[in-house]
């Protein structure tokens, strides 16, 4: 870092900001995400139009037959059932989740405010296999839950909780919730109480507020929570396999099985385009409803 | 009116009481059984036990494992942090380009086991060698996005005259980086080197496909839940409990000082 000539100008406005070499401190970033990022996903881009090696591996041979593989029924059933359960987890992490980042952002106290929502963070700052690994302990069949209802004699035999759509659906809605309330809050806190007290002073009702003032203000906050649970569920595959127990697949799993069983590496490369593509059309969607609500907001 | 306004309270109260019982239930379960003297994790109680502790401090693999991962996660920290604090720099100071802004966000969007796969492939590609520095280079792909974004907050409130008070007193420009600039955001710098460290340790997706036959510690403690669920996992869980919540205490002090201390640098830094 030689680049430290004097500016030519020598006035006050001149300081780092006029450091001719400076601009080039964006370029190790960008180089690096050139190479480990960009790269490698026109890799897998590339890849996917590609054959399989009869060894794993990939050869060079132009062809369409991995997209055509991908649209098999009983592929693009995986993908759907992905779709199913990301989207349940996300409606679920939005009802639990709205109601506390409500009650959290009226708080009148600062102070109590931060504390309610460390609280919130807190467990989900510790290693994401450890509290997928709590639910197998909590939902087994000589787990807490059915030891519990077995010892409050509302059970003979023990239930089936785990490996099924609703331990999945739990461990996810456990794992990602945090990423919900947090965007809710951050909307939530913003707005002002004035809104809602005017339109509770106008006669309308507390629900009709919650519908026609609040929840259109915070609609930004409501699809970044979403986008948040959504994105990190469709893609998962430790859950599925813990908590599923590998049953029903997910999209996740599949990739994982076309590059560390399988070997079919240009199949998995087009499944995880697929999954790309699916969250790319999701921001898109995100994008159109943010500048629809900032329209709404600037016509207000 | 005010009837159902109460009950709204009561409600949202019930509720709260409600999330905090499922946020910390589960880990509370795995603390106790931790100490419980039961061959299995199962339920009933047995008595008091510390030898699950014994055991995880006795098991070889579990503890190369974790040390195989400190050392990834202080490489990728380093990398991260030096390369997200010049490109906050950059960002904060020389761009008007919404393009580059929201470009920064791009590594944090794609899913971690598209990143994974994809670096596996280039990594065979180029025929890299599999193993902790693989992951190493993987891991500071999104950590450099993390360390920018927390830097940034702190540039923000950069006071700029100071730096200029000190050019104009004829300090060179990197001089004036280390004893001015460097010193101010060095909050901003530690806590992102938290973060990015934290998230590292925790890092499972994308080590399990660029690790070969490195096992770091969330991949050592994905195939024993697999193989089983035994006491010595919960011993595991518990001890990282700890260990997150000893970080996230420094990171909340940390941050304090931010808010309420000066924003300027110490005496003695200007030298």
């Amino acid at each position: 870092m030689d680049r430290t000539e004097p500016s030519a100008d020598g006035g006050a406005r001149r300081g780092l900001a006029h450091w001719r070499g400076s601009r080039l401190t964006l370029a190790p970033a960008f180089v690096w995400w050139a190479v480990f990022l960009v790269t490698p996903i026109v890799l897998i881009l590339v890849s996917s139009f590609f054959r399989r090696g009869p060894f794993g591996g990939v050869v060079y041979e132009l062809t369409l037959a991995n997209f055509v593989r991908a649209f098999d029924p009983l592929y693009l059933g995986v993908l759907w059932y992905s779709v199913q359960i990301a989207f349940i987890t996300t409606v679920i992490c939005f009802l639990i989740g709205f109601p506390a980042a409500y009650f959290i952002a009226t708080r009148p106290n600062p102070r109590v405010r931060a504390a309610l929502l460390v609280l919130v963070v807190l467990p989900f700052l510790t290693n994401f296999l450890i509290r997928t690994y709590a639910w197998i302990v909590l939902l087994n069949r000589e787990g807490v839950v059915n030891q519990s209802l077995r010892g409050m004699g509302l059970i003979d035999a023990p239930l089936s909780l785990l490996y099924n759509d609703f331990a999945v659906v739990m461990g996810l809605v456990y794992g990602y919730l945090p990423l919900m309330i947090l965007p809710l809050y951050a909307a939530l806190e913003r707005l002002h109480p004035e809104i809602r007290e005017a339109a509770l002073d106008l006669g309308a009702r507390p629900l009709r507020i919650l519908r026609t003032v609040t929840l259109p203000l915070v609609l930004p906050g409501i699809v970044a929570g979403c986008v948040f649970v959504f994105v990190p569920s469709l893609g998962n595959f430790p859950v599925p396999q813990l908590l599923g127990g590998g049953r029903r697949i997910m999209v996740g799993n599949l990739i994982n099985q076309q590059f560390l069983e399988g070997r079919d590496w240009p199949f998995g490369s087009a499944l995880a385009l697929m999954l790309m593509s699916v969250l790319m059309i999701l921001l898109v969607v995100q994008s159109r409803v943010l500048r629809h609500s900032r329209e709404i907001q600037l016509d207000a | 009116m005010r009837e159902s306004r109460a009950g709204t309270a009561r409600w949202l109260r019930i509720h709260m009481t409600l999330l905090y019982a499922f946020l910390y239930l589960p880990l509370v379960v795995l603390v106790v059984l931790s100490f419980n003297d039961a061959q299995r994790a199962v339920v009933s109680w047995r008595g008091f036990t510390t030898r699950w502790y014994g055991a995880v401090f006795e098991n070889p693999e579990l503890l190369g494992a974790l040390g195989t991962t400190m050392v990834i996660a202080a490489m990728a920290t380093t990398i991260s942090v030096a390369l997200g604090t010049l490109l906050a720099l950059g960002l904060e100071r020389h761009t008007r380009s919404s393009v580059l802004d929201s470009a920064v966000y791009f590594p944090l969007l794609v899913p971690d086991i598209v990143l994974g796969i994809a670096l596996l492939s280039f990594y065979s590609l180029i025929r890299l060698p599999l193993g902790a520095g693989s992951i190493v280079l993987a891991h500071s792909v999104w950590g450099i996005a993390f360390a920018a974004a927390i830097v940034r907050t702190r540039l923000r409130g950069f006071d700029r005259s100071i730096e200029e008070a000190s050019l104009d007193l004829g300090v060179r420009e990197v001089p004036t980086f280390f004893r001015i600039t460097l010193p101010v955001i060095l909050p901003g710098i530690v806590s992102a080197a938290l973060v990015v460290f934290t998230l590292s340790v925790d890092e499972f997706v994308i080590a399990y496909f660029t690790a070969g036959r490195t096992v770091t510690f969330p991949i050592q403690v994905y195939s024993m839940i697999r193989f089983g669920v035994t006491p010595e996992i919960n011993a595991v869980a518990t001890l990282l409990l700890g260990f997150s919540m000893v970080l996230i205490v420094v990171a909340l002090l940390v941050n304090r000082g931010r808010t309420t201390s000066d924003p300027r640098p110490p005496e003695g830094a200007t030298g």
